[in-house]
This record gives structure tokens, sequence and C-alpha cells, in this order.
């Protein structure tokens, strides 16, 4: 149990911060000065992102599920973070290299089929931040319901909300959602030097984000940022699960590429030889399928000749970043690595080059956007006061004009919160609604550009064309999630507006789920709590079972025990019930009507053990 | 202003109520925001100070556990915090706001209609422009004298603007203002030609 301390009763709610990776996700909280890991059940700090459905409808999160991949493949899920926030369209090509099976309905919001459950990826997630919260309880002793959670910084708006979404499905209040590069530069300390201009590189198991922030005084400012989510470690294990399975093609003349089971195998192998190959020059893909063996021996060369490519589409975004942030090469003082694939040479070489500093990788690339979730965290319950987080919106915010154009609002890399207001009026007598289609993306043309969502604002006053007057107001938030209010020029009331999002599920929907979980939750918190009670009572009434054996026992007169018999009988009354409370308090009712014989029990084996001496 | 604080009744003269100190719904002009006097010749190193210094008091990571109300004022303030700093900091925009806040829009005069002493030199810019689309590269050094030319103008009404905005800051006379929308138009209309050619002009600059 951590060390507390009381701050004159009112305590505060603990937040924690956490890292939902693609690969790995990790909680965290601000442990007095330093930010610190909690561990889960088996003692590992990474939960593995992997959520397993099993036939009994028991759900397994983490290590245990990762075992199951190769067993149950069919009924579980890993880099779901992938799939947040995106459309059935979006992910064709995820779907030809990942094993999801996409549920009939899926239109706007995609559902996975797992056996015979269909889960939204916010649903799926919402099981991986539960079992952290759980994670956090029991390291705690208390409940948790409030976070920060990390996203990448290049997530739109959709990938946004369905984080949040996942959040509160997990009964997470979502305090913040921090770009996960201005997060690891928080864990670093940067603001040591108390101004300077960094950048950070990202390259994790799904996305590759790049930031460039100035340092000014414990103020965090993100000049600029930019980023692929779609590309990360999860692209070179596909490159070299592709040629594990043309060798195994010809060797053994057999196509494996349609078992899942087969390709879970190879996936395992190829990641152990990738991860030997940062600290080898050789390493062994090893691959056992149904008593046949593949070994194939790779190179870092070849190795380095394969992710090339990949290395290098990261340097456009790094290159395009610097010029949006007005900053010269030069400029950059230091360079912090984030993200598991930055520990590949060739990945650290890259950046080196292009950033012409030695980059940062004390700390490990795996923890560091955790523990500055939790430095997040420690900022908004008040506790940290000199540091400040000033990032900003990855993507331009649009809507649609005539002829299909977009008209930008608020362009990239503005700080956030950030806002824009336009008029609207009608285009026809008596007209009673607008609509109103919001986009994300530079591209000119609205079908270049990330659809949003659409607006209506409904139940205008019929009037002449041109009259109404409606002032809407678009605000990025400081999660980098869009809100928009309208409001009545002319009577000044809030005008009312109906908000259909193109890929997300709707404000009724993401409450259903919560109902569903919340109670879940609950329930689980609280059956742990009189399971924890229990044992506490079971340990009390067994001593008390051996004291009655003890001397001691019959030194106290009748009355006396009769005052212990008494709570102990009321214990093993509320022992049943579901109220650990209860329970607690009877327990704490027995170890006082107990101290003396305590007490007694303590002489007399004080006396026994003269006795013994004197022998 | 003279509102209500909405915490504890009593008047509030600023951001901050001076009683209980909670945070007031923020003016929406940028200049009243920062505390600055309304001028168009502004000192950035200032300017930057005061953000700063603004975004440690209104930002919504100082009001993570206040009242609901408190945390929507710091939402609305520091959006338009953020807003007027990024409007203010650049002399062009802030000119274009400083401007329109005494109701001459740039928008409005905003058109297609060539500057007159420009007409010759813009008609043998679209030609060449034209010849180069049509894969003719021999226009490449004439467009590359024209983009140079074009952005010396560019930093000579940049000159000249810096100029006007002192002189309007000491005397505020109306007709200076009516100079600067000139120069604002003008610097518009030949920022557009150095896009347009700049376009053409692969590897030439890294803007958007």
């Amino acid at each position: 149990m951590p060390f507390q301390i009381d701050f004159g009763g009112r305590k505060q709610e603990r937040v924690v911060g956490i890292d939902l990776g693609t690969t790995n996700s990790l909680v965290a909280f601000m442990d007095l000065t330093a930010p610190k890991i909690i561990p889960g059940e088996d003692g590992d700090k990474l939960v593995p992102s992997v959520v397993s459905f099993s036939e009994s409808g028991e759900i397994v999160v983490g290590n245990n599920a990762r075992r199951l991949l190769i067993t149950q493949p069919e009924r579980t899920v890993y880099s779901v973070k992938r799939l947040m926030g995106r459309g059935a369209a979006d992910i064709q090509e995820e779907l030809k290299l990942f094993p999801f099976h996409m549920a009939e309905d899926s239109e706007s919001v995609i559902k996975l089929r797992l056996g015979d459950v269909e889960l939204t990826p916010p649903e799926i997630s919402a099981y991986i931040l539960r079992q952290l919260k759980k994670n956090a309880e029991t390291y705690f002793g208390e409940p948790v319901t409030q976070a920060v959670i990390t996203v990448p910084a290049y997530f739109n708006d959709a990938q946004r909300q369905a984080t949040k979404d996942a959040g509160r499905i997990a009964g997470l209040e979502v305090l913040r959602l921090v770009n996960e590069p201005t997060a690891a530069s928080l864990a670093y300390g940067l603001d040591k030097r108390k101004n300077g201009t960094i950048a950070v590189y990202d390259l994790g198991g799904g996305t590759f984000d790049i930031s460039i922030l100035k340092l000014h005084d414990g103020i965090f400012e993100v000049l600029a940022t930019n980023g692929d989510t779609h590309l990360g470690g999860d692209d070179i294990d596909n490159l070299l699960i592709r040629i594990g399975l043309e060798d195994v093609a010809s060797e053994w003349g057999m196509d494996v590429s349609g078992s899942q089971e087969a390709v879970q195998l190879l996936r395992r192998a190829v990641i152990q030889a990738k991860e030997e190959l940062s600290f080898a020059p050789v390493a062994t893909v090893a691959f056992e399928y149904r008593g046949r063996n593949y070994r194939r021996e790779i190179t870092r060369d070849l190795l380095e000749q394969l992710i090339a490519p990949i290395v290098e589409r990261t340097m456009g975004p790094c290159r395009a970043c610097l010029a949006d942030a007005h900053v010269k090469v030069a400029d950059i003082d230091e360079v912090v690595m984030v993200g598991g694939s930055t520990r590949i040479p060739f990945v650290r070489q890259a950046v080196e080059k292009l950033f012409r500093a030695k980059p940062h990788t004390e700390l490990n690339p795996d923890e560091v956007v955790a523990l500055g979730a939790a430095v997040q965290a420690a900022i908004l319950s008040g506790d940290l006061e000199d540091k400040l987080l000033l990032d900003v919106t990855p993507l331009s915010l649009g809507i649609e004009t005539m002829g299909g154009l977009t008209s930008k609002l608020i362009h990239r890399n503005s700080t956030i919160p950030a806002s824009a207001t336009e008029m609207f009026t009608t285009a026809v007598d008596g007209q009673r609604n607008v609509l109103i289609h919001v986009v994300q993306g530079e591209r000119e043309l609205v079908k270049d550009c990330r659809s949003l969502a659409r607006f209506d604002l409904k139940e205008i006053d019929p009037m002449p064309a041109g009259l109404p007057r409606i002032e809407v107001r678009f605000l990025i938030d400081a999660n980098g999630i869009l809100n928009v209010t309208a409001r009545d020029q002319r009577t000044g009331k809030e005008h009312s507006l109906e908000v259909k999002p193109s890929y997300g599920l709707n404000d009724e929907q993401v409450e259903a789920m919560i109902l569903e979980s919340y109670e879940k939750a609950e329930e689980d918190f609280r059956e742990r709590q009189v399971r924890e009670a229990r044992v506490e009572a079971d340990n009390i009434l067994t001593a008390l079972d051996k004291a009655r054996q003890n001397e001691a026992w019959f030194e106290l007169d009748g009355e006396e025990r009769a005052a212990i018999e008494k709570p102990v009988n009321e214990l093993l009354m509320v022992y049943h019930s579901d109220d650990h409370l209860l329970i607690r308090a009877k327990i704490d009712e027995v170890n006082e009507a107990t101290t003396k014989l305590a007490e007694n029990m303590m002489n007399s084996a004080v006396r026994g053990a003269l006795k013994g001496t004197k022998i | 202003m003279d509102f209500a604080c909405w915490q504890c009744g009593q008047a509030a003269p600023g951001l901050f109520c001076a009683h209980c100190g909670a945070l007031q719904q923020p003016p929406a002009g940028y200049f009243e925001l920062f505390g600055s006097e309304e001028k168009l010749a502004l000192d950035p190193a200032a300017l930057e100070r005061r953000f700063y210094e603004l975004s440690r008091q209104l930002h919504p990571d100082r009001f993570g556990r206040k009242p609901l109300i408190e945390r929507q004022h710091s939402e609305q303030a520091s959006s338009v915090l953020n807003d007027a700093y990024r409007t203010l900091r650049d002399p062009i925009t802030r000119a274009e706001y400083f401007l329109k806040q005494r109701g001459l829009d740039i928008g409005e005069q905003r058109s297609k209609d060539v500057p007159p002493e420009l007409l010759e030199e813009v008609f043998e810019l679209n030609m060449a422009l034209e010849e180069m689309r049509a894969g003719d590269t021999s226009a490449r050094p004439q467009l590359e004298q024209a983009r140079d030319r074009f952005t010396n103008m560019l930093e000579q009404i940049d000159r000249q603007l810096e100029n006007e905005f002192t002189s309007y800051d000491g005397a505020q006379r109306p007709e200076v203002l009516t100079a600067i929308r000139g120069l604002l138009n003008r610097r518009r209309y030949i920022q557009n030609l150095v896009n347009e050619v700049e376009k053409e002009l692969p590897g030439s600059a890294l803007s958007d």
C-alpha cells in the first residue's frame, strides 16, 4: 500500500495517467515527486493491448489474452487502436493484414465479430482501460474514476472522440486527452533546461508522430506537429511475416497464410527476431507449425533494407513539421525518442542524421508516455503549478461551401483551445433548417478531407431568405475535440443543434454502453472490497480459534469472554452480507474487544519463553 | 464592464473577481483581453511575455477542480487568448483585425482587380505562367525574376506599413487607416502572385 498523506481530511481523488497504446498499455500516477508505473496483477508494467472473449463469456486482457492469440485467434483482438474512429471504407487495407472480422452492419461505426459477440473498437479499448483501472484500484485500495489518456498527436477528431468514449464506457472520467509526444516531453523533465527548442520523434506500434516544442520557464509550447496514424512497428512485422509466408510456401509447398494460428505463430517469431536485431547483427526466425519447422536467419542489413522505406516515410512529416514550426534544424537543441520502434539502431541513426543531434534515449521508450500522462494528471489535480502544456490541433478544421470546396476556419497547428465564429443564414424564404458539414484536413476539396460531422440548425423561424442570423461557434477544446454551439443573433438565445457524427458513436449509443458497463464496474469493485473484507474476517476468526486454546483465554473471566463473543457473533452474522463497510466495522469491534486477550497472550508467551530458558 | 460576479455577486471589474478571485466571462476583444492599448505597432517580445503570463492564469488545466461555470469561462478565455495571440503577433493579421474593429473590412475590398500600376507586369507574368504550365521551361528565368521582384515589393510594403502603424498610433488620423487598408490590399494581391509563381517553381520554397 502506498504511503498516504492526509490533507486535513479533504481527500482528493487520485487522477491516473494512461497510455492506451497499439501494442501495450500502461497506467501511472504521480508518487510525491516522480511519476511511477503501476504494475499489473502479474507484476508486469506493460499490459499488452490484447483482449480475448472466451466462449463462456469470460473476458481476458493483457498477457493472458496474448497467449490466446495463438489458440483462440477468432476470439482475440490486438492493435484495436488502429480501428479507433475509423469507418468501414478506411480499414480495407488493415483487414488484409489483420485477422479482424467485421460484423454485417458496420457503417459509420465498425463492429468486430469475435465468436458470438459483436463489439465496436471503443468497447474493446474499454476492456483494456478497465483492466488498467482495476490494476490502479488494487494498488491504491480505493476506487479510481478519473484519468488522463494519451493519444497520438496526429489523431483526428473522430479518433480522439472514440478514445474518450472508450474511457467513459470503462467508467473513467477522461479529464484530458494528451498528445503522446507532448506527454513524453513532460516525462523527460526537459524544462530543467529553462528555454530551448526540442523535437519529439515517436514511432510506436501503429502510429507515428513528430512534434516540435518550445520550452519557456515551465511552459511546454507545441509549435507544430505532424505524423501518420497508420505507420509503426506493426508495418515492420507485416513485412517480415510476408517473407516468412513466402518462404514457407516455397519450402513446404503449402500456403499457410489462411491459417490464423500459423500467422500468429509466425508473427510472434518475427517480432522476437526483430527485437533481437536491435542488439545483435543476426537473428533467427524460428517457426513451428503442425510438426514442421521453418528457420531463417535475418541479418540486420536485411532488416534495414526492408524498413528503409518505412523510416523514409517518417522523414517527410519531420521536414513539414520543421517548416510549419518556422524552425531550422540548427535551432533544435534536443531530440527525444518515444515508442518501441525507436529502439531500432537504424531508426536512431536516421533521426540523428536529420536533426543533427544525438537523441535522448535514457527513459524506457515504452514507459515514457504513461509517465508523462501521470505528470499531466498531477497538473490537472493542481499538484504541479509550475508546468503548463500548450498544445496544438494537428489538422485544419473547415466547413463545406458551394461546389464541394472547403473553407478553413481553424488552421492546423493553432494553439488549443482555438475557436472560430461564422454567421449562417437561409437561402430560400421560409427555410427551417441549415445543414453545416464540418471537415478536417488540408485539402481544398471536401471529398479529399475527413468528414467529421453534420450539424443541423433546426427550427429556424420562417422568414424571408437571408434574414435569420445564426452565429455558430466552433471550438476545439484542450483535448483537440470539436464543440459546436449556435446562437440566434436576433433573440440572443442558444439555437438548437443536432449533431450527426460521420464516424463514431452518437451520444445515446455511448450512454447505453456506459450504463451497461458502469453497473458492471461498480459491481466488480464492490465485490472485490467485500471479498477483501471477508479475507480479513477469516484471518481474525482463525486467530481467535487458536487463542481459545491458549491459557490466556482461561485467564479471562466470564464477563470478559462474553464481551468478546458478542462482536464475534455479530461479525459472523454480517460475514455473508455484501456490505464491506459493515464487515470492517465488526472486525474493528472484535479487534478492540480482544485487546486484553492479546496482551495476556503476549505475557504468557513471554512467561513461556522465560520458562524455556530455565530448563 | 460592470457585471456582477457570477460567484459572489459583487460588482466584478476585471477578468478575475477582485473579491472572491473567480474567473469571469472573458472579453471578446483581443486588445482588451491582453490588457493592452489598442495600437498597431506592438512589441513582439512584450506580447509573447504577456501571452505566457495569461496562459498560466487562464488555461483549462488550471481549472480542473473548479466549478463547471469557471471551467467554461476558462475554456472560452483561453480560446480567445490563443486566437488573439495568433492574430496580434503577425503585423498583417493584426492590422486586418484592427481595421475590421473600426469598420474597415478588408474582405469587402478583396477583388481580382489588378492595381493599375502593375497591369503590364501582371499581363506578362500570366503569359509566362501559362508557358510554364504548358511545359515550356524557358519561362523559368523570367518567373524567378518576377518572384524576386514581387518579394522585394512585399518587403517594401512591410516597411511602409510599419511607418504607417507608428504614424496612426501617434495621431490617430483616419486617412492613415485608409492608407493602411490600401497597402494591405496591394500586399495581398502581390502575395497571391508570389504564391502562384512558387507553385510553378518546384523546390523553390517549403510553403504549402
